[in-house]
């Protein structure tokens, strides 16, 4: 496959497929809805199959860009359609590539109205998130970034369940636009500086002291309310419980970790000094984020918002995790994104499997359901214990290791995040004993079935996930090893660089 | 006995104007039965006039004694008013028919607007400057109320007229003053004059503020704006559409050739001026609009907020900034040609409905015009990969290459407001559930434009080479001169 542009592949496969639904899905409206179903899986399914590939020709031992494609595309302003995948995003193309056809599934019976337009916005979807962990170039990276508001937009406003969809949808267009612009007027600023997008050239250019404080808030404006950061955090619990059961799945499980990926690709390396200046600030915003949202998920009626903010709380670990700079620290806040993204869209997957029956997220509608579902009751028992973090499961490791790095910064930070751990267990718990256990005393329950086949096929890769992660966490870890020493090492290198300077300057000053 | 100047470089207006005449010989023999026939004509004109234009037409040229220029700028710039008319003719085509506005000077009154156009485009001395505009203003005063027996129209018209006549009194007297304080009317004999970079009088500035009020009104920009969203909505919808594109287009290419070739020297002065309006615009164009109910208001205001973005890379003054202006009006001539496409398909039994809720639910009705139409959308509203996205770019580019980041960042935050009631329209479209369906068949000539400006505007990042470029060269041809 080497001469293969195996990522172009896979991020246009699923715009080519939904281009296919689009001619091809003709005559009376129970036909559409089967054959769109069938493409779009299979167009994921695809998707899937071609990413495994980039799994196994990637080289474990190198930090450079691999599977690397270049093609000009303006000329004359330097910008080109430059791909490439290393160590930090290799794996986030792939849990794109699992969760789609998840969510396919997912949606197989809950979605009846316009199946056609709901699978082409799933697929133009999957296309811009896989293209954004792919892109080398800003420019390329901010289409990307940016074109994922398009479907999801759509998703959350057509084919949401609350009366209150289209303030959502609104709300989590014009939020995440905003930080997006200035994000974009920081990428215009690199470029007249540095004369290029590319971001291989970007991140060996150094910006001054000044210019990447602005730079730094500009960006974080984006990534913040991307992944998201409290106080920005408002539009995801509303997002949520608006947005259909694969929408929260993807926004869950792919769409947050734009925001920690955007962080780790240009905030951090490109931008030492000022992330240096600015750490302070993202663990206090962290802290605060893990203890509040925890509370705030304690006191919850609604099962989709309480999940939601227990997003933002694991987020808030991410983001301590990266900002330590330490290895155990990033390597964690990696393993915890890839790992929230399985989990967190498991649970969401998990409410929409008895919101299809009741067609309620409300907590107290439900209650005993261990009597009748008991594998459903044992699936949402794994993934609840993966989000508190149970030791054999994904959530554990990350957790873990971020914590291990904050302890090595800061003791304070690292007790403080250490509560959120906690109170995770509380929440999570408490949500459990009461939709799952007790007795089934509601009228309306009593004929819900079990898991059906469909049901268990959507859970069973991610349960896979969660136990591979959690038991063997090196063939992850692995994956991004080279890619997080060279991140820290030149981190390291730049801040020594700019303080020698600084030195420089004051013993040239003192001899004048 | 004086020597014929040459005529070659104005062959395509020259054209232009003999075709203009004849087709109004030809309506007046044949009667008003012959609409059709001259309409097409009118656009087979505009066609040849561009083949002229780009193939017998040699680049840079001059003649008149230079009052007329051709120069790459004017060719790019000519050639998108040129479509622009082109687009505006065949949709109004099936329109005016339907609505017993068929009359043969309908045609011909574009054509001499876009002759006008041309003019102004290629002027290269106030005076001729004047000329073009003038011929210009007048046929789309009378293209605006040319639906003299309804109310709404004949006061379009009369305000614009009105309006216009005091932007061309400014302008003029700005010109005066201008004439008055260094004895020439000549684009390089002011230029030549200002060279020096010597002190600049406080007469010469006024005359310089005169001259841009005056410009500013022609584009519509903040706080020359007032006549805009009541013209709009006045106006027949397809004259409508065609205001909101061609003469747009050939204001701007009027604004930037006056602001960089005669005062180019004196960017000091006049970039206040025109950071000034473009911030305006942009925020009157995102506010006001939020609140409006008539989709030809809306689109009054968002033309209003474009042009700020657009002037924004005139203010940064620099031949990135042209080039970032010039990429922005082609993009923005597709977008609103399409956008007015679909505005014209809007007729429930038979009747034009103007209301933005009128939109409701039309995935439901007209998947495809609706798809299109939110490509239309959410490319004003700048979101990637779509054009619109690119022609902020560029602009946004000029501006922090100039230093000007507080134009930039207020540019962004007014481009968010914007998006706003950008994606209401999408909402309307797709969340909501229809009320009435408009009437169908749209129309062959609809589908064709839809189409023609749809796929641009959605597939412009594929290929952008070719726009990107001519800009770049029309921008370099402004700044060599």
């Amino acid at each position: 496959m080497g001469e293969w542009p195996i990522l172009s592949l896979t991020t246009f496969v699923p715009i080519v497929g939904a281009g296919f639904i689009f001619l091809l899905a003709r005559g009376s409206a129970e036909t559409v809805a089967r054959n769109s179903r069938y493409m779009a899986l299979w167009t994921s399914l695809i998707t899937f199959a071609l990413s495994l590939f980039i799994w196994f020709e990637f080289d474990r031992s190198t930090a450079e860009f691999q599977f690397v494609e270049h093609v000009e595309w303006f000329p004359d302003l330097g910008i080109a359609y430059h791909m490439g995948v290393d160590g930090i995003s290799m794996m986030f193309v792939l849990l794109c590539t699992v969760l789609v056809p998840v969510c396919v599934l997912a949606s197989w019976e809950s979605i009846k109205d316009r199946v056609k337009e709901y699978m082409i916005s799933f697929l133009i979807l999957e296309t811009m998130m896989i293209g954004m962990f792919c892109a080398l170039d800003y420019v390329v990276f901010y289409i990307f970034f940016e074109g994922v508001l398009i479907p999801m937009f759509v998703i959350i406003g057509v084919w949401g369940s609350g009366s209150r969809r289209v303030y959502a949808a609104f709300k989590f267009f014009l939020f995440t636009l905003l930080g997006s612009i200035l994000m974009l007027l920081a990428l215009l600023a690199m470029y007249l500086e540095a004369g290029t997008t590319d971001v291989p050239t970007l991140l060996a250019t150094e910006f001054g002291y000044e210019m990447q404080i602005w730079l730094w808030l500009a960006m974080f404006a984006s990534f913040a309310v991307k992944i998201p950061m409290w106080p920005v955090h408002t539009w995801l619990p509303d997002a949520h419980v608006e947005a259909p059961t694969a929408g929260s799945v993807i926004l869950a499980g792919v769409l947050l970790k734009m925001g920690g990926y955007g962080f780790l690709r240009f905030s951090i390396p490109m931008l030492p000094e000022a992330t240096e200046y600015f750490t302070p600030l993202v663990y206090t915003l962290s802290v605060v984020a893990i203890i509040y949202t925890s509370l705030v998920a304690l006191a919850q009626e609604d099962m989709k918002k309480l999940i939601a903010y227990s997003s933002i709380a694991h987020m808030g670990f991410v983001t301590i995790g990266m900002f330590t700079l330490t290895t155990q620290g990033i390597h964690g806040s990696i393993f915890q994104m890839l790992s929230h993204g399985v989990v967190s869209a498991a649970l969401f997957l998990a409410v929409g499997v008895v919101y299809d029956r009741l067609h309620s997220r409300e907590i107290a509608r439900y209650g005993g359901l261990w009597n009748n579902m008991p594998r459903y009751g044992i699936v949402f028992m794994i993934f609840m214990l993966a989000s508190v973090g149970l030791p054999g499961t994904s959530g554990f490791v990350g957790e873990f290791l971020s914590l291990v790095g904050a302890f090595q910064v800061n003791t304070w930070v690292a007790f403080l995040a250490s509560t959120g751990v906690i109170l995770g267990a509380a929440y999570m718990l408490y949500l459990y004993r009461r939709v799952i256990f007790g007795r089934l005393v509601k009228e309306d329950l009593k004929g819900f079935s079990d898991l059906s086949f469909r049901e268990m096929a959507v859970f069973a890769p991610l349960l896979v996930l969660v136990f591979w992660m959690g038991i063997y966490p090196t063939s992850f870890i692995d994956v991004m090893d080279a890619s997080v020493a060279q991140l820290i090492e030149n981190y390291e290198a730049a801040l020594q660089a700019a303080a020698d300077r600084e030195a420089l300057d004051a013993a040239v000053a003192a001899s004048q | 006995m004086t020597q014929i100047p040459d005529l070659l470089p104005a062959l395509p207006e020259i054209f232009l104007a003999i075709a203009g005449m004849a087709l109004l010989m030809l309506g007046a023999f044949k009667g008003d039965g012959a609409t059709r026939l001259v309409a097409y004509l009118t656009v087979m004109s505009f066609v040849i006039a561009g083949f002229l234009l780009l193939v017998v037409v040699e680049t840079p040229a001059e003649t008149f004694n230079g009052m007329f220029v051709a120069d790459d700028f004017a060719v790019f710039m000519k050639i998108l008013a040129l479509l622009g008319s082109a687009f505006a003719v065949i949709m109004s085509q099936r329109f005016i028919e339907r609505e017993q506005m068929a009359r043969i000077e309908f045609p011909v009154l574009f054509l001499f607007a876009t002759l006008g156009m041309m003019m102004m485009i290629s002027a290269g001395d106030l005076l001729s400057l004047y000329l073009g505009l003038e011929l210009q203003s007048l046929s789309l005063y009378v293209v605006a109320a040319f639906r003299r027996d309804t109310v709404r129209s004949s006061e379009a018209g009369l305000k614009y007229f009105v309006l216009g006549a005091l932007s061309s009194g400014m302008l003029l007297y700005g010109a005066s003053l201008v004439y008055g304080f260094t004895g020439t009317t000549s684009f390089s004999g002011l230029a030549e004059a200002f060279a020096g970079g010597g002190e600049v009088g406080i007469g010469l500035i006024l005359g310089i503020v005169f001259v841009s009020a005056g410009l500013a009104f022609k584009v519509s920009a903040v706080p020359f704006h007032m006549w805009t969203p009541d013209v709009y909505e006045g106006a027949p919808t397809p004259v409508t559409a065609f205001f909101a594109v061609a003469p747009k287009i050939a204001a701007i290419a009027l604004f930037v050739r006056v602001m960089i070739e005669p005062f180019g020297e004196l960017v000091q002065q006049w970039q206040q001026i025109v950071l000034a309006i473009s911030i305006l615009s942009m925020i009157l164009g995102a506010y006001a609009a939020i609140n409006q109910t008539n989709i030809k208001r809306l689109m009054a205001y968002s033309s209003i907020g474009h042009v700020g973005y657009a002037l924004m890379g005139l203010a940064a003054g620099s031949e990135a900034g042209v080039r970032g202006v010039l990429v922005y009006m082609a993009i923005y001539l597709a977008m609103n040609v399409g956008t007015f496409a679909c505005i014209l398909c809007m007729r429930v039994n038979g009747r034009m409905v103007e209301g933005i809720n009128d939109l409701s639910g039309l995935s439901r009705t007209h998947p495809l015009m609706a798809l299109v139409l939110a490509v239309f959308m959410f490319s004003m509203a700048g979101i990637p990969p779509l054009a619109g996205f690119f022609a902020k770019l560029q602009v946004f580019l000029a501006a922090i290459d100039a230093g000007l980041i507080t134009l930039a960042v207020i540019g962004g935050l007014t481009s968010v407001v914007g998006a706003f009631y950008y994606i209401r329209i999408i909402k309307l479209m797709y969340f909501d559930d229809p009320v009435e369906s408009f009437d169908r068949p749209i129309g062959n000539d609809m589908t064709l434009v839809l189409t023609g400006t749809g796929l641009f505007t959605a597939f412009f990042f594929l290929f952008p080479a070719p726009i990107v470029d001519a800009a770049a060269r029309a921008a370099a041809s402004l700044f060599a001169g």
